[in-house]
Parts: C-alpha cells; structure tokens; sequence
C-alpha cells in the first residue's frame, strides 16, 4: 500500500511521481464489484428487478437502441485506432495496473461486442478485428470495468478524436440495467431522490431542524443571526446543492459559506426541501430519462417557489448536469430571470460579489492553511464558470485566493483540464469498492504529497461534494488527517466578516429593488440575446 | 484481360470506398448528439468549434498533450502520406497541377517518411506493453498493408521502375471510362492490389477515424448550453405527454 511506501521512505528521497506508470497487472482488478442493486431498487426506477432470461438478445437489442440515440457511442465505437495515447491517463489504472483499467481497453470490452453485432467485420472475422460474443464471462467484466470508470473524461482530453470513455461507460451501465442488472449505490440513491427529494433521504422536519442548528451554531460563533431559508415562496435564489452538504464535514462547512455570502449580499435565498438535491446520479447509470426526472424537481421547486434564479452549490458531476444538460432536460427557462445564467455555480456568484467589493475578508482567518485546489473532474472538463473558457479553473481560485493568503497549485499536469479523479466519482463512492477508491486516489495523493513536502501544503480545497467524501474517507490511507481537504466556501466562512447584528434588520423597500441590492455582474450573455442581455437597473 | 481485371478492381473499390463513407458519414451525421458534452475547456463560438477542429486535424493537438512519441510517429506518418497522396495527384490530372509540381521533389521523401513513420508505430505495438496489450490482428495487419503499400511504391521508384506514363494513361483512362492498358510490372501489380484492398477496407476499419473526428461531440460541439437549449428529436418526445 502507497501509505507504507511513503512511511519506509528515507527522507530526501523523491517524491513518487503522480503519474508513474505501472506495470502491466492483468485482472488485478476483475473482483472489483459494486453490490448489485437488490430488485425493489431496480423495479423503482422502471428496470426489471434481476438478470431477465434473454438477457443476451435484450442487451444487444438496447445496444442497437443507443447507437441510434447517441453519436457520440457510433462515433466513438468506430474510431479508436488503438494509439495508446490514452493508456496511462486513468487514474485507475496509474493507480492499479489493471490493463483492463486503461481507457481503450475498457472501451474494447464494449467495442467487441459491438464489433460482433453490428460491424460486417465482426461478423465475417472475429477474430481477426477482435469481436466477441456477449456472454456471462463478459458481462461479468462489464459489470467490474465499467464500474471502475469514475467518468471524469481524463482520457477525453488526451485523445486524438475526443474519444470520451464516460459516453462508453455510461452506455455500459444503461444497458445492464436494461437487463436487471443495476448497482445498488446509484439505483438506491436515485429511487430516494424518487421519493423524498435528495440522495439521503432527509424528509423536510430534518433538513428544517439542521438549518435551524446551523443558524444557531453561527450565533454562538459571531453573535449574527445567519438564515437557512427554507422553502420560502417569493425568494430570489433558489439554492440547489448537494444533500451531503447539509451533514458531513467538510461539506457542511461549505454550506455555511454560502449562506454567510447570501445574508452579506443581502439576498432573498432559500432551499428548497422538495428538491433539497444537486446530485444527480441518472447521469452515472446513464439514462437520460432518470437524469430528466431528478432535473425537473428542481424545475417544479422553482416555479413552485417562484425563484428568479438558481445557484448550484459545491458540486462537480451535479454541476456538470446543471450547467451542459438542465437546460436540455428540464428548459426552457424562460420564467427566470434572463440577466442571469441558469444555473450559477455558487462560486461565480461570490466571485462577482468579490469583484463589486461587497464582501469583506479578514485572510489572516486562514493563515494557519496554505491551501492547494483540487479541479473536480466534471467541473474541469465538463462545465464553464464566467464568460470564458478555463473560467472553471480560475474562479474558484480566485475566490481562494481573496480569502486565503497561501494559495499553492499542485504539479500542472495534475489540475486544470488534466486534473485527476479524486478516485470516488461517477457513482464509485461505495464503501464495498474501497479498494478501487483508495488507489484510484493515488495520483492525486502523490500530487497532493509533493505539494506537502515541498511548499508546506496543510489543506487541499475541493468543489465537489463526492470528492471532500472519497478524499475525507482514503486521506488516512495516504499518510494525512481526514480533515486536509477542505470546502472553498469553509474557506470563504473563515474569512468572511459579517455584518454586525444591529445592521441585520435594515432591510431595503419591497417593491422592486431586488437588482439594486444584488449589484452582481451578469455573465455577459452572446450577442443574439439582444436586448435582454442588458442588465436591468433601478 | 490484367487491364480489365485492374480497371473493374478499382471501379468497385472506388465504389466501396465512396459508397462506404457517404454511408458512415451519413450515419454519424443523422445520429442525434442529445446532450452537450464537449471536452471542456471548450470554444463557446462556432468559429471557435471550427479553429479547434482545424488544430486537431493539422496539429493533433490532443495527441501532442499526450505523447510526445505517437505524436512525432503519427504526425510523420499523417503529413508524409498527405504529400504522397499529393504527388499521385499527378497520375490523375492532365495538365499537372503548379503545385503537385512544386512539391514532387518533397513527395519522394515523404515516402521514406511514411514508411519510417509506420515502422515507428509498429515498433511501439511490439516494445511498449501497454500498446501490445491493446493491438489485434487487424491492427498489424493495417500496418502491414499501409507499409507495404508504401514500400512497393518505394521499390518501383528506386528497384523495379515501371512505365509511369503507361500507368497515367490507364488512371485517365479509367476516370473517363476509355481504358487503356495497364503495364504488367509486378510490383505496379502488388501496389496497385494493396492500394484497392485498402480503398475497400476503409469505410470497416478504423480508419473512419478520418471522417470520425469531424463528428466527435466532445470536439465539434459548442460550449453554449445555457445560452442554447439543444434538444434531440426523440428527447423532445418525452416532454410531449404531459409537461410537467
């Protein structure tokens, strides 16, 4: 294990590099298995409950259905030329050897099936193009492979056609559901989101009683009474964020963040305790439809809440669906306000307000950090903040940055668009496939190790709700405390300097001045938006 | 009879080739993109779709961030067949184009290069294991064929010469459906085969990776979902029951 390595490791020694490639380990990794999804959770979701006897014959069938439904999967299939230019890209395979954990490998274990098919080729010679029957043996590695695929699209980036293994995968799992065979975490998860509105399943009393503790616990900290709006109808902002930041650490601390940077900028806000979700898992096990009905909760809460906007708060995949796919699933967002993007990540509303000088930071709160940043995977290289591309990447620093006064960034080749799965994304984050975790992890605790020893890194700030679980969980694994990875908005609490209380009940007139009070810049919206793309002031 | 033999080969292979593609393209084409997915950070402009698509296909940008070796191979081989293809031109078009002219001289090398490229990538299937682990039959067998294509067009230039201007005549020939006879040189022959038998592999192989690219949804598309609402047509059928 990487733990013991760096233990018996003699000082001075190099650190061990990030992305090292292995040697070739085959089926290192074939037992590496979710738990199946029991049937009531695959009936939930309108799957059939166990493996269906012609398994075989509906597999191929939905094979042919996908083709028909996704370019990206026709595309994808037919132009691989096997370069290798991908093979040492996942972290999965840096971190296991498993050759079947190299991208092109993992695709094969599709691509010959489809080859056998559906390709004149695989059914002529085989062999000869390496087409292969669908048997139990290879459902059996699809079951282990293609959930060993945190869908962080890595390998997508380094790939001469783009191809994106995530689209591979997704289709994978799409299809063993279609024969009964799901995974429990995400099929669970999303019946729960199904019937109470998040992935937890904290019905409305409960998420009320914890915004009411965090209210308190903020009092007692400061002395200022910081809201938790709930399901307040006429608010401004609707808040959509992941379930996990109402109770774990370090996600919770975020929260705070958020709310301490509504209550300064004086905005109406609430949650909503009917999509009280930004996660959405339909995108793992990917189906459009599942993903279509976890997204248009949040549609419902909005116009049942009659919000003007919505801010998605620190979260990588539910960002990416939010941002490239609400939009298509649950649009058009016409009953918003059209001043502002639908949605805004949480961390381009405080930047704005960053940028307008309506925050006030005492750094020196986080003095006793230097901070490194991990990119979330989806954030990363499936979604934008601010106008311009790669805005992913500089706001979030530049949030750490007005609040933190150490701010380091880890090795290039490991943040931005190269930045590394944190091991636990993409529907992984399951204690029974922990092993897989902890070395999918590897290439970023080494990045992360480096960053230590050379630069005094104490904390490593993530964006992503299953990142601060997966690093909290495999941290210890590596030789760090749990509590290294930190929220961006735990950071923006520390330093935040709230208003004092006698200000608090100073409200503005009713009528009309949500904008003045909300002086943030919209993002700048495309010229064919014309006249609407003007910003509306009082 | 060789004539015939080679003129109806090439007949059905430019049909297999033309045919094939025109089919695939279509394909990719007419297949829906449901969701938004280009690899980000992404061009949120059309222009800049189009300048992103131009540094792949030329550069091999993404290649370039990946593998400084596959690139440098790749890039050999992709530059030095283009200007081999160039300089065939000329066995095609009457009077010869001023540019296939210029770059006759560079087309010659090309061919080293070319060949030099391909046994380069071929190696790399041998000496590199994760590469071995991922290559089968078929891809030994595209190599083996693109390099002996290269190295009999070789053999004819320096080795066994043919008459080339015979073998003009018969490519005009057989583009104006007045054939004309073809030399019976052997290594004309084999060159000519391989070349046909690559012609009809194409549109089943991996080469579609040619007209591949241009559809890829995570380079070709762009990075403006919220500004535009992009739905496939049989996404909007769900939306149609009932609305809410």
């Amino acid at each position: 294990m990487a733990d013991v390595e760096l233990d018996d490791r003699p000082e001075g020694e190099q650190h061990p590099d990030p992305l090292e490639i292995p040697a070739l380990a085959p089926g290192a990794m074939a037992e590496s298995r979710p738990f199946p999804a029991s049937e009531a959770h695959n009936t939930a979701l309108g799957f059939p409950g166990e493996l269906v006897e012609n398994w075989q014959e509906r597999a191929i069938d939905k094979m042919g259905e996908l083709l028909t439904k996704y370019r990206s999967l026709k595309v994808y299939l037919d132009s691989c030329v096997k370069c290798g230019a991908c093979t040492d890209k996942c972290h999965y395979f840096l971190g296991t050897g498993d050759p079947k954990n190299m991208p092109v490998a993992r695709q094969d274990l599709f691509r010959k099936v489809y080859r056998r098919y559906f390709t004149l080729t695989g059914k002529l010679f085989p062999t000869l193009v390496g087409a292969e029957d669908l048997t139990k043996d290879v459902l059996d590695d699809w079951y282990s492979y293609f959930h060993q695929c945190s869908q962080c699209r890595r390998c997508s980036v380094f790939c001469p056609y783009g191809i994106d293994t995530a689209e591979i995968s997704m289709a994978a799992r799409e299809i063993m559901d279609s024969i009964g065979v799901g995974q429990k975490y995400c099929n669970e998860i999303i019946g729960k989101v199904h019937k109470i509105g998040n992935n937890l399943g904290l019905p409305q009393p409960a998420l009320e009683s914890t915004l009411e503790d965090l209210t308190e616990e903020i009092e007692e900290d400061t002395g200022v009474t910081v809201r938790f709006p709930l399901d307040e109808e006429g608010a401004d902002i609707l808040l959509i964020t992941p379930s996990a930041d109402f109770f774990a650490e370090p996600h919770i601390d975020g929260l705070i963040g958020y709310a301490k940077v509504f209550h300064e900028a004086g905005a109406s806000w609430t949650l909503s305790s009917y999509a009280s979700e930004a996660a959405n898992f339909g995108m793992f096990i990917g189906s459009y439809e599942q993903m279509r009905l976890v997204a248009r909760r949040i549609r419902k809460a909005a116009l049942d809440l009659g919000v003007k906007r919505i801010v998605v708060g620190e979260c990588g995949h539910a960002y990416r669906v939010a941002y490239s796919f609400w939009n298509t699933l649950a649009g058009p967002w016409d009953f918003l306000d059209p001043n502002y993007p639908v949605p805004m990540h949480i961390c381009e509303y405080t930047h704005d307000l960053i940028q307008k000088g309506k925050l006030k930071f005492d750094k020196s709160q986080n003095d006793h950090m230097t901070l490194t940043l991990h990119d979330s995977c989806n954030i990363a290289r499936a979604s934008r903040m601010g106008d311009t591309p790669g805005g992913q990447f500089e706001i979030p620093r530049a949030v750490i940055k007005a609040v933190c006064n150490n701010f380091i960034d880890m090795a290039v080749d490991t943040i931005r668009e190269q930045t590394f799965c944190c091991g636990g994304g993409g529907g992984l984050l399951s204690d029974e496939i922990i092993d897989i975790r902890v070395k999918g992890a590897q290439p970023r605790m080494r990045a992360l190790r480096e960053v230590v020893e050379e630069h005094g890194v104490t904390h490593m700030a993530a964006i992503c709700a299953i990142c601060k679980a997966q690093f909290t969980k495999v941290l210890p694994e590596y030789g760090f405390e749990r509590d290294t990875v930190v929220s961006v908005h735990q950071l923006v609490s520390n330093a935040i300097i709230l208003t004092p209380p006698e200000d608090d009940g100073a409200k503005d007139d009713e009528s009309g001045d949500d904008d003045a009070r909300e002086v943030l810049e919209p993002r700048a919206l495309p010229a064919d938006a014309g006249a609407e793309g003007e910003i509306r002031d009082e | 009879m060789l004539t015939i033999l080679f003129a109806l080969l090439f007949y059905v292979a430019t049909l297999v080739l033309v045919a094939g593609l025109a089919f695939r393209v279509w394909q990719y084409a007419t297949t829906p993109a449901p969701l938004k997915i280009p690899t980000t950070p992404a061009p949120v402009t059309r222009s800049g779709v189009v300048f992103r698509m131009v540094r792949e296909v030329v550069l091999f940008e993404s290649l370039f961030k990946s593998n400084k070796w596959i690139w440098l191979f790749g890039y050999l081989f992709h530059v030095a067949l283009a200007l081999v293809a160039i300089r065939h031109l000329r066995y095609f078009i009457e009077p010869v184009w001023t540019v296939v002219v210029l770059l006759q001289p560079f087309g010659v090398y090309a061919g080293f290069a070319m060949v030099a490229g391909l046994v380069a990538l071929w190696t790399r299937r041998f000496l590199v294991p994760r590469v071995r682990y991922i290559s089968g039959p078929s891809d030994h067998l595209m190599l083996a064929l693109i390099v002996a294509i290269g190295l009999s067009g070789l053999a004819m230039k320096y080795i066994a010469r043919t008459d080339i201007v015979a073998v003009k005549a018969f490519m005009l020939g057989l583009m104006r459906f007045d054939w004309q006879p073809l030399p019976g040189d052997l290594m004309l022959l084999i060159h000519l085969s391989l070349v046909a038998a690559l012609m009809i592999v194409f549109p089943f192989s991996k080469l579609l990776h040619a007209p591949g690219v241009f559809f890829s949804p995570s380079r070709n598309q762009v990075d403006n979902p919220q500004e535009r609402r992009h739905v496939a047509a049989w996404a909007e059928k769900l939306d149609a029951p009932a609305g809410e």
